[in-house]
């Protein structure tokens, strides 16, 4: 009690006596934010006017409150870099930022934030971008409710909308982002929680993991993507509830997944995608109440993919619902409901009686001869299907789901 | 009335017409007969275009029949097997035929005479063959058209229905119709026949009167005649 | 020919298989909308069976038709009417009749359960469609087969092995073509393959709406435009008009040089 009260007294006497309140408008004493970060204190909180503000390379270096009122525009006049965070405890809120320098040398960004803890980035609208949000060997920051709207027409040339590189215990809650290169991009980022954001027709990927661990991904929605998300080389991944939603050509997926070891996929929805889940190099993770909807492919697996389970999960309406393109598995499949699964139930116990058998030679025959997808759905192709299921020859053997449920579940 | 010239049909290789050059004038009735194959029903089916020839062109009333249909309204014809859409009852047949030719009055005496009218509302799947035959005279006659073709018109008919198809044809003559009929009732064609065509291997064999026939055969009566060519 | 229409129509209307046809697609609905409750699941497995048996019914119930009303054909004959009148009007009446009956015993269950509710409309609309063309062809190509073939036995033989090549053998061999020359570019010509099948190509009509996601997967570039646009839903129709068209002129061809 005594402890909270003194904390209390502590922020009071902060704000009446040290922390200051600096106004940057057009017309003000101090009409460029530069110059208000400049005379302000540590702690200060500057309010940025309505108005348009030509700066760019502007240094935040001490901790500071920067709250946009009104959404300012600061134009960043394709000349660089916008804002550069280096001091801890930085919170900016409510800018409008455009026009960031386009670079083939440098990654230039609306916002930067270098080796800082502590910083909350939020409300913040981006447009004509190069990168938006750069956290670099930064920790312990949030970046929350923010609008990221780029016109990426080429990958080489684009950025991408929240980048992570070397960054730890970061949450990133409530953007959109859309026409980036990756919409969030984690490299060597680990305890991160990403929840509830939107991404959307980004060139790339909606998100991006490499090299990273132990983060959480959950309710977020992944939307025509170039190729939905991708997770590559990390370890310990959570990916909750989210939406992956059309996802459409010759190389997009749902989600990719590539070198990922025990991670947990449960909840998600992939839906109207090409290929749901592609699984190259993955082991021990588990795939659990998943909705997997009219999807081309709900899940390619491509080899070495050792001790997975799919369990519980919901496959409605794919056009193929596994593909492997091996013989080999180790993966168990395990009380889901297919749409295509003609087993009956006899002693109506909500377990088909007959197990199901999830590869069909048919998606063998497309692995190998691409162009043999218009005969899907044919009766001879249902005709090979079928006596491939009686004694598999060219799938795996041992691929079957034993318990396959009668009707569709729901959690 | 019906000019035919230098008549040519096969079916492919067996030859059926051979060179047929008829003349049929205006008003009598004219008898095509001939043994089994010789071409009769083929002769009529061409006059009514449903063979095609390959060689040689038929004149109706004047009009080439070949690519054309209109010539059609001033033919009645009695096709040899009177088999109709099981499906329909036989006032619907009436109505339907009366829809495609036109209109006409002449089916309610038609179906008087031929005593049809128990049957009108039963369907045509469900009747003897001699009822059928006599719906199909009644689908004949009923139109007044200058030439009338009939195909075996006595089949599975009664005594009584046989003289009253008799007195119908030679009412007709006295219209001054044309009627041509085929059928293998010796007694039948003689009776009613003006003038008769005899068919052998395609070709017209004989044409004239019955007796100019018995003369050319030396034979007393017609059947002895006919089998007199055959033999 | 729209008088013969009439007749045909209402003959083929009378008959106990429109009935037949009609109560199997009325219950087939039923079963699938009412014991399944699953729309989607619905649709897809109505596409299999339109695309089977609608070729099937259509050619084996268009060889039957002409050769059960052979003599009516020929009382028209006699008639002043034009030989194509009469045989379109026939065909007409036959596919019209069965289209209606695939129209109606489908439809009914879909409206009852509520479909221009649901967004499925569209896919629904395009399975009629379809399979109303292959009503159109399969009638059509029975008819010219039925033309060709004064045996009734040997008519219905071509009937069957006329659907068993193009539902099933086609298929076969065009696979197997398609595997055998995997080393040269394919898309162009597995594309025309699936143009010179109506099956494969009321097939691919509905594989744009239910497989899209699948059929984006690959890369030729002929094939993305054909799937990605349009494009592929605009030459599917014109080809399937092509498939109406062909054997109908082939049977006003036919009638008019054939003997009765």
């Amino acid at each position: 009690m005594k402890n909270v009260l003194l904390f209390f007294t502590a922020v009071l006497m902060a704000y009446s006596t040290y922390a200051q309140n600096i106004e940057v408008c057009s017309t003000c004493a101090i009409s460029t934010l530069k110059k208000g970060i400049s005379v302000a204190k540590d702690y200060d909180t500057i309010l940025v006017k309505k108005g348009t503000y030509k700066e760019h390379n502007i240094l935040v270096d001490k901790p500071l409150t920067i709250i946009g009122e009104s959404y300012p525009v600061i134009d960043g006049e394709l000349k660089g870099e916008v804002i550069t965070i280096i001091a801890d405890n930085v919170t900016v809120d409510g800018l409008f930022i455009i026009n960031v320098g386009t670079s083939y040398t440098e990654d230039y960004a609306a916002i930067r934030v270098r080796k800082s803890k502590n910083f909350i980035i939020q409300n913040v609208v981006l447009e004509k971008l190069f990168f938006g949000i750069y956290l670099e060997k930064s920790r312990d920051g949030k970046v929350f409710h923010n609008k990221i709207i780029g016109d990426a027409v080429e990958e080489y040339n684009s950025g991408n909308g929240i980048q992570l590189w070397y960054s730890k215990n970061i949450v990133i809650e409530h953007n959109f982002v859309q026409h980036v290169r990756d919409g969030i991009y984690l490299e060597f980022s680990d305890d991160c929680l990403i929840k509830n954001n939107v991404s959307a027709e980004n060139l790339r990927y909606g998100l991006h993991f490499m090299f990273s661990n132990d983060d959480i991904y959950e309710d977020n929605t992944f939307e025509k993507n170039g190729a939905g998300v991708a997770v590559m080389f990390s370890k310990k991944i959570k990916m909750l509830n989210n939406t992956f939603k059309e996802n459409w050509g010759t190389a997009s997926y749902g989600m990719l997944l590539k070198e990922i070891n025990d991670a947990e996929i449960i909840g998600n929805t992939f839906e109207e995608n090409t290929i749901g889940i592609n699984i190259e190099g993955s082991n021990r993770i588990v795939y659990k109440n998943n909705n997997f909807i009219n999807n081309g492919w709900a899940i390619k697996v491509r080899g070495a993919c050792y001790t997975n389970s799919f369990i519980e999960n919901n496959f409605l309406y794919n056009s193929f619902d596994i593909s492997y393109n091996s013989k080999v598995n180790d993966n168990v499949f395990n009380k889901n409901y297919w749409t295509n699964y003609t087993g009956y139930d006899l002693d109506k116990d909500g377990i088909g009686d007959v197990p199901y058998r999830p590869v069909k030679l048919f998606s063998y025959i497309v692995n190998r001869t691409p162009e043999t997808i218009i005969l899907l759905r044919s009766l001879f192709i249902d005709i090979i299907d079928f006596s491939e299921k009686v004694s598999p020859i060219f799938t795996p053997n041992n691929l079957l789901d034993n318990n396959p449920l009668t009707k569709r579940i729901t959690w | 009335m019906v000019n035919i010239e230098n008549l040519h049909k096969k079916f492919n290789k067996n030859v059926v017409l051979n060179g047929i050059d008829l003349n049929i004038s205006e008003g009598g009735i004219f008898a095509i007969l001939g043994p089994n194959g010789s071409g009769k029903t083929t002769l009529i089916k061409s006059i009514l275009g449903m063979v095609i020839p390959n060689k040689g062109t038929i004149n109706v009333l004047g009009e080439n029949i070949k690519n054309n249909s209109g010539y059609r309204h001033k033919i009645d014809y009695l096709p040899q097997i009177a088999n109709f859409p099981n499906n329909l009852k036989v006032k619907e047949l009436i109505k339907m035929i009366k829809d495609l030719r036109g209109h006409t009055n002449e089916d309610q005496r038609l179906i008087e005479l031929f005593t049809l009218q128990p049957f009108l509302d039963k369907k045509l799947g469900n009747l003897s063959g001699g009822t059928k035959q006599k719906v199909n005279l009644v689908l004949t006659f009923m139109f007044d058209s200058p030439l009338i073709i009939l195909d075996e018109p006595t089949t599975g008919l009664d005594p009584i229905s046989l003289i009253r198809l008799k007195d119908l044809i030679q009412t007709e003559k006295t219209k001054g119709k044309t009627i041509l009929i085929t059928s293998h009732i010796m007694s039948f064609v003689e009776e009613v026949s003006d003038e008769i065509v005899f068919l052998l291997e395609g070709q017209i064999y004989f044409r004239g009167s019955i007796t100019a026939l018995k003369n050319k055969t030396d034979q007393p009566d017609f059947e002895h005649a006919i089998a007199s060519i055959l033999t | 020919m729209l008088k013969i229409l009439k007749y045909s129509f209402f003959d083929l209307m009378r008959s106990r298989w429109s009935y037949v046809y009609f109560a199997f697609y009325l219950l087939l609905g039923i079963v699938l909308l009412f014991l399944n409750n699953d729309l989607s699941k619905a649709i897809i497995t109505l596409m299999n069976v339109i695309i089977m048996l609608v070729p099937l019914i259509g050619t084996i119930f268009g060889v039957m038709y002409y050769y059960n009303s052979k003599e009516f054909t020929e009382l028209l004959l006699a008639q002043p009417l034009k030989r194509s009148s009469i045989f379109l009007g026939q065909y007409l009446g036959v596919a019209i009749s069965l289209s209606m009956s695939l129209i109606l015993g489908l439809g009914i269950p879909f409206i009852v359960y509520g479909l221009f509710k649901s967004n499925a409309i569209w896919d629904f609309s395009l399975l009629l469609i379809t399979g109303t063309f292959l009503t159109l062809i399969f009638t059509a190509l029975a008819f010219n087969i039925a033309l060709t073939n004064e045996n009734k036995i040997k008519g219905f033989g071509y009937a069957i092995l006329l659907w068993l090549f193009l539902a099933i053998i086609y298929d076969g061999l065009f696979l197997m073509s398609l595997i055998l020359f995997e080393d040269y570019p394919l898309d162009k010509l597995s594309l025309i393959g699936t143009m010179l099948n109506p099956i494969d190509l009321s097939r691919t009509l509905i594989l744009l709406k239910l497989d899209i996601s699948a059929l984006l997967g690959y890369t030729g570039a002929v094939f993305k435009k054909f799937f990605g646009t349009n494009f592929g839903l605009i030459i599917s129709f014109i080809m399937l008009t092509v498939w109406v068209v062909l054997p109908v002129l082939r049977i006003i061809f036919k009638s008019k040089k054939k003997d009765f």
